[in-house]
């Protein structure tokens, strides 16, 4: 069945690893932002895990020691935020601005003789008989590592969040940090911790578009990726549920505005190329308006500083 | 009575300021022990100490015979220790059964724990579903919150901080029933407070402090209120007063107002109205959060309504913004000093000339006449003991009630026609709050029409001509104050919120 030119199944399968790395990033960024911190960053993050990544493979061969590396390095690189903001108290949205403009800097040193070369591919998980099945095989289970990784990183966030004993401590956190202090939890300590997860998660993104999808380094290639991912956790009212369908949105808008232009679609391709941002925060906006402040789930302390006085 | 807490020579010096010197005392075994002293004198810096928070830097503190040094929270609350804080440790957005879990150290099931949470709020007469969201109820119900989630934990210490500065009368005697019922069963409760009459009607023992250290030790119920506030302030108190007076012309009338609410957590205002005379302080009573904002932001010029619903001397300027009813001597005092009363970031000379820059004359074509201004604020600090180092220094750098201090000068040296304060000696010791009360009532004297709202009854009762409550954004009728009894105010204010009185099974 083709519509328009195009296979809805290989859409959907393809859209599945298109939002991975957005994804990725915003479900770290969601927890980041659900301990009260505002990291700015992601987009440094992001292209510093896509280069950090494409080295590793590049010098090993082994694209999942890259997706390793790639978060740990991101992981190291917002520590530098954690600390400036959580030590030093330095000023959140000014500290995760510089972050994003080191992290492109950063990476376009150290990607400097990687240019132009290609990265292994990385092979689909083997599922057997069940990539078989008609139309539900090729959609979920035709899917290289790092997709499931990314679902099940949702779904963890979203079942920690919501039921475990560690996940109300983070929101408690985030929503009143001079009570959570009061009661004697480690607010500095909890909100490093959740950086450094945040950072990881954006520095695999970054390294699923430097290794599955591009399969090469491009100085500046996340362009404006780590952008979105912030967006999606805001008007995804901070759950881990409207963040998965923010990045699906964003991605399956965004493959299927390239491939209306691959089909010859005669809309103008301005207005096809920003569709995908357009649509996916007007979906968000439409499902987020109307409702009370704390009906949107933001955290009570998001980007203040916080200061233990007793 | 067998001893459960001693505190030997407990010392806490902070830079510049030494919290509390050598405070020793002892609390037994289901005993109610009031922790007595003006703000500052080192009350909660101590309690801090015994609950974890902070830590001494000499002197012993033995619980049940066992020395006791907990470093943090969970080690007080493991030992036996629990505090309701004064300002509520709460989260919003979360519901009272995750906030009770929080401050517990090995909480049961989510269930299990609503299931525990009725109980104890059965048994205590402290009705509480465990599902709602913190964020929409009220303050009394919050610390409802703060006490079950004690509880749960089976204390053998309670120290409560201020536990009654948000509550209405009848709110407040059902938390004493809960508290007795707790002694009667063999808690301890250690209470702070400055509230003179509850400290005699509910405590068995009092340790006094001033500025960090222990003044004296007594029997409440065998002294009077005036003996404990001696001691506490350490001179004798000067209680504000001013002769009787006839009422003047009408100043100031408010007709059938109503406007919607400032912000999504407000109170919207239903059909207000009032008569204030020349010479007449109206008090307004009230529960926090009941439109006291909304009020003073009508009243004010903030929030605009309708031309006719408020009118001065006859003439309407319901519609006339803040400047332009300053320029009519109609002026304000908002309850929030920082950030709402004077800019945190300003000198005291620039936020004397924020306000007072018409009726002080301080520009001329449009230049601020600097001289004149640093005059005016030193005025206000000499008149009103702001303990500052100068005009110079900035308003975040005062205390909270030194600056309440000057905020509230600042408009009384004014001369207005009508004064609208809200909270006015929120936060301020004792002393300064008389000086406060004496000005607003010398203002009266001089032909002012003032209103002040306020949750401090004892104060209302105290300035007032007339009184009115606010509750649910609607005011009662007014009714002059003297003769009214506590009970009348508190059905003025709309009760005890649905409360019933505590009854244990068994």
């Amino acid at each position: 069945m083709m519509v328009f030119g195009i296979d809805p199944i290989v859409l959907i399968a393809s859209l599945m690893a298109a939002s991975t790395p957005i994804l990725l990033a915003a479900i770290g960024e969601l927890v980041v932002e659900k301990t009260g911190v505002l990291n700015l960053g992601v987009e440094g993050m992001m292209i510093t895990g896509a280069v950090c990544g494409f080295i590793v493979t590049m010098e090993t061969g082994s694209p999942g020691a890259g997706f390793v590396a790639a978060a740990v390095g991101s992981a190291l690189l917002s520590l530098i935020f954690a600390v400036l903001t959580q030590v030093f108290l330095a000023n959140q949205v000014a500290t995760g601005l510089a972050l994003t403009l080191f992290g492109l800097g950063l990476s376009a040193l150290m990607g400097q003789s990687y240019v132009g070369l290609k990265s292994p591919s990385f092979p689909a998980v083997n599922f057997g008989p069940l990539a078989d099945i008609p139309v539900v095989g090729p959609i979920l289970f035709n899917h290289d590592p790092m997709v499931y990784v990314a679902l099940f990183t949702v779904v963890g966030v979203w079942a920690v969040l919501r039921y475990s004993r560690l996940g109300l401590i983070l929101r408690a956190v985030g929503e009143n940090h001079d009570a959570a202090h009061a009661l004697g939890y480690k607010v500095v300590r909890i909100r490093i911790l959740a950086i450094m997860f945040g950072g990881a998660c954006a520095g695999m993104g970054g390294a699923y578009l430097s290794l599955v999808r591009v399969h090469q380094w491009v100085e500046g290639m996340t362009a404006g990726a780590g952008w979105i991912a912030l967006a999606i956790v805001v008007f995804a009212s901070w759950r881990a549920g409207r963040v998965l369908l923010g990045a699906y949105l964003f991605g399956g808008v965004t493959l299927l505005q390239l491939n209306l232009q691959a089909a010859g679609s005669n809309f103008p391709v301005q207005y096809l190329s920003m569709s995908p941002y357009l649509i996916t925060i007007l979906v968000l906006v439409l499902m987020s308006a109307g409702r009370r402040r704390n009906a949107l789930h933001a955290p009570g302390s998001l980007g203040r500083v916080f200061h233990a006085s007793s | 009575m067998s001893e459960l807490l001693r505190i030997e020579n407990l010392t806490k010096a902070y830079p510049g300021v030494v919290a509390n010197s050598d405070v020793s005392f002892t609390i037994g075994a289901g005993e109610v022990h009031a922790l007595l002293g003006e703000n500052g004198a080192g009350k909660s810096t101590l309690v801090k100490m015994i609950y974890g928070l902070v830590k001494p830097d000499a002197g012993a503190m033995t619980l049940m015979g066992q020395p006791f040094t907990p470093t943090k929270p969970s080690d007080a609350r493991a030992a036996g220790v629990a505090m309701v804080f004064q300002h509520f440790s709460l989260f919003d957005a979360l519901s009272v059964a995750e906030n009770v879990a929080l401050g517990m150290e090995n909480p049961p099931s989510t269930r299990h724990l609503a299931q525990q949470i009725r109980e104890v709020s059965q048994t205590y007469g402290l009705p509480l579903d465990p599902d709602r969201q913190v964020g929409d109820l009220s303050a009394g119900e919050r610390q409802r919150v703060e006490i079950i989630r004690c509880l749960l934990q089976d204390p053998k210490l309670l120290i409560m901080d201020e536990p009654t500065s948000v509550l209405t009368p009848q709110e407040v005697d059902i938390l004493f029933e809960t508290l007795r019922k707790l002694q009667a069963e063999g808690t301890s409760i250690l209470y702070i407070s400055h509230k003179l009459d509850e400290i005699r009607a509910l405590c068995q023992a009092a340790t006094v402090l001033r500025l960090g250290k222990v003044v004296g030790r007594c029997d409440p119920t065998e002294k009077s209120a005036s003996e404990l506030a001696e001691m506490m302030i350490g001179s004798n108190l000067h209680r504000p007063s001013r002769p009787a007076q006839e009422v003047g012309p009408v100043a100031l009338e408010v007709k059938n107002l109503s406007l919607p609410s400032l912000s999504a957590f407000g109170t919207p205002l239903k059909d207000i109205s009032m008569t204030v005379h020349k010479g007449q302080i109206f008090g307004i009573g009230g529960v926090a959060g009941n439109g006291q904002d909304e009020l003073l932001a009508a009243l004010s010029g903030e929030m605009q309504a309708p031309r006719g619903a408020i009118t001065l001397h006859g003439d309407a300027i319901g519609h006339l913004g803040p400047t332009e009813r300053r320029k009519r001597s109609v002026m304000a005092a908002p309850e929030e000093r920082m950030g709402h009363a004077a800019v945190p970031a300003m000198s005291l000379t620039e936020n004397a000339a924020l306000t007072g820059m018409q009726p002080k004359d301080l520009a001329t074509r449009g230049m601020i006449d600097w001289g004149k201004a640093r005059d005016f604020a030193a005025e206000i600090i000499a008149r009103f003991d702001v303990r500052t180092p100068g005009t110079q220094t900035a308003a975040s750098a005062l205390s909270g009630g030194n600056l309440q201090k000057f905020v509230i000068g600042r408009e009384v040296m004014q001369n207005p026609e009508v004064l609208i304060v809200n909270q006015p000696t929120w936060g301020v010791d004792a002393h300064a709050a008389a000086t406060i009360r004496q000005a607003l009532m010398d203002l009266a004297s001089a032909g002012t029409a003032v209103i002040v709202i306020s949750q401090d009854l004892d104060e209302l009762m105290e300035v007032s001509d007339v009184f009115a409550a606010l509750n649910e954004g609607r005011l009662s009728a007014a009714r002059p104050a003297a003769g009214l009894s506590i009970e009348e105010i508190g059905l003025m204010m709309g009760g005890a919120h649905d409360l019933e009185v505590a009854h244990v099974a068994g």
